[in-house]
């Protein structure tokens, strides 16, 4: 591991000054992506800003929307009462990632920056795109079992890992951020993150010291017939081959609107809009779901080992929304 | 392609100020530094273990500030002013916490190298039951779990993040179900001087 400068700050200003006036600093806050990731030498920040103080800390509930600080840990976000009950997407999404005491540590933001677990991105004696530009890609013609088929470019096919943010892309949340000027902007959560393309090292929509203060989560009455599936290797501690975040608004057993999410499969956390429309004034039946997911792996590329994705990303689909139809909100 | 060009500068040292297991500590220390370095090497606290090194294993887990969290992953540096409590700590005086008695009564270890971690996150987990927070295997995240209701799905599913070699897990689930089974959940956290849950998610 580099050696590095470790400053710890109390204002968001101060902590985007500080990263943005060095090419090499980076933010800490949870650690459990960059502090591994340094380990490996992926990462080599020559300065450490460690964000957990900056008083970005609480989960705020108002009439219209629930405000999230950038450094509440997973744990504290998945367990309030006020998202277990209005979002059980969210609360189950982020249960379903980790353990408890990497969840303890994760902060919200933090998991909004993760990297990819690709393992051709943690070696670094594997060439890499995201890591290295212009390198090539290993997962390509590699041991791809694991990497997604929407979303992908020639240059990277990297699964993006999180479960949160697939919840968080069909609560249509917002990304507050803080810019080293002391400006603030906010971000939709559909351009915040950016598929590959021909620039897989851009992984999001923020520009060097930008930091992120909160998310916003408006309110969705239909939210509370929601649910994420995951489908993955092992019960518990695995990341998705494939996810479903779903919400239904249902009259009787008419779809008045539905909201289709996709983890495990894609290189960003993948909002289906099309099967999603598709699934307006519709009965709520399995057909129609799996007719929307259909309509969702539309498109989808596989490589030599994860053509089983898209099937099973198909009846994760259907079995997630037939979940939602079926509970008693 | 060769692997990139890695530059290790000079040493960065930084001052933290670490309270372990009621002990207060003035260091200067390595930036890299991890937690779990700072308590087996700089502190002499050698229960801890390091397994995997990379927040994979779960033996490394330590409680700060009344929550489990994996000490290879903290930076030592990252820790100033909080409370972190050690195998050694969690008695807290010469007797057997209940839950290390429960992993002693339940044969809930073989070889022992993962067990300080499974008997500290074990210890939050009874917690977490305590306070009513669910778990992925909750059937409805709206539930308030508690001790009686918890099956043994769920404590599989909130120990998760400690892998024991010898698979010693059928004997892990009878130790934690016992200490859950005893009644009086608070005197696991009391005896383990940790923040109460509840306190600290604000429920």
């Amino acid at each position: 591991m580099n050696a590095f400068t470790f400053e710890r700050l109390s204002l968001p200003t101060d902590a985007a000054r500080a990263v943005g006036a060095r090419p090499e600093a980076m933010f800490l806050a949870g650690g459990t992506t960059l502090v591994d990731l340094m380990k490996v030498d992926v990462l080599a920040p020559d300065t450490v800003v460690d964000v957990r103080h900056l008083g970005v800390s609480s989960i705020d509930v108002s009439d219209q929307a629930i405000s999230v600080g950038a450094a509440v840990t997973n744990s504290q976000l998945a367990w309030h009462p006020v998202v277990r009950d209005r979002f059980p997407v969210l609360s189950e999404a982020i249960l379903s990632g980790a353990t408890t005491q990497i969840r303890n540590m994760a902060t919200v933001a933090g998991n909004l920056l993760q990297r990819t677990r690709c393992s051709y991105f943690r070696d670094v004696h594997a060439s890499c795109n995201r890591r290295q530009p212009g390198s090539g890609c290993d997962a390509l013609d590699g041991f791809n079992r694991g990497h997604a088929v929407l979303g992908v470019s020639d240059h990277c096919i990297a699964t993006h890992p999180s479960d949160m943010c697939v919840a968080m892309a069909v609560l249509d949340a917002e990304v507050h951020t803080v810019l080293a000027d002391g400006t603030t902007r906010s971000i939709p959560f559909g351009e915040f993150h950016k598929a590959p393309g021909d620039t897989p090292h851009v992984e999001v929509a923020l520009a060097h010291g930008e930091l992120i203060t909160h998310v916003v989560i408006p309110h969705l009455a239909a939210a509370r017939r929601s649910h994420y599936l995951k489908v993955r290797d092992r019960a518990s501690y695995e990341f998705a081959l494939a996810s479903a975040a779903v919400v239904l608004d249902l009259d009787g057993d008419t779809i008045r609107a539905a909201r289709l999410g996709l983890g495990g499969i894609a290189t960003k956390p993948w909002r289906a809009v099309e099967a999603e429309r598709a699934l307006t004034g519709r009965k709520a039946t399995d057909d129609a779901f799996r007719d929307a997911a259909e309509i969702a792996l539309t498109g989808a590329v596989a490589r030599e080992h994860n053509h089983f994705k898209i099937e099973l990303a198909k009846r994760t689909i259907v079995r997630a929304f037939a979940t939602a139809r079926d509970a008693n909100p | 392609m060769s692997p990139p060009v890695l530059t290790v500068r000079e040493t960065v040292r930084v001052r933290t100020c670490l309270r372990v297991n009621d002990t207060t500590h003035e260091l200067s220390v390595d930036s890299r530094l991890t937690l779990l370095d700072a308590l087996r090497d700089v502190l002499g606290l050698p229960g801890t273990k390091k397994g995997c090194d990379q927040g994979a294993c779960g033996a490394c887990t330590v409680i700060v500030d009344g929550q489990r969290v994996l000490s290879c992953l903290t930076l030592a540096a990252a820790c100033e002013g909080q409370h972190v409590v050690t195998i050694e700590g969690l008695a807290g005086g010469e007797g057997l916490h209940p839950m290390q008695a429960a992993f002693l009564q339940c044969d809930g270890f073989q070889c022992g190298y993962c067990t300080p971690g499974q008997i500290l996150s074990a210890v939050c987990a009874v917690q977490e039951v305590h306070a009513g927070v669910p778990s992925h295997v909750t059937p409805d995240v709206r539930q308030t779990v508690n001790g009686a209701t918890t099956t043994d799905e769920e404590i599989r599913e909130r120990m998760s993040g400690n892998l024991c070699r010898c698979a010693a897990y059928p004997n892990i689930v009878a130790a934690v179900r016992q200490v859950l089974s005893s009644g009086d959940l608070s005197t696991v956290a009391r005896s383990a001087k940790v923040e109460v849950l509840n306190e600290r998610l604000h429920l």
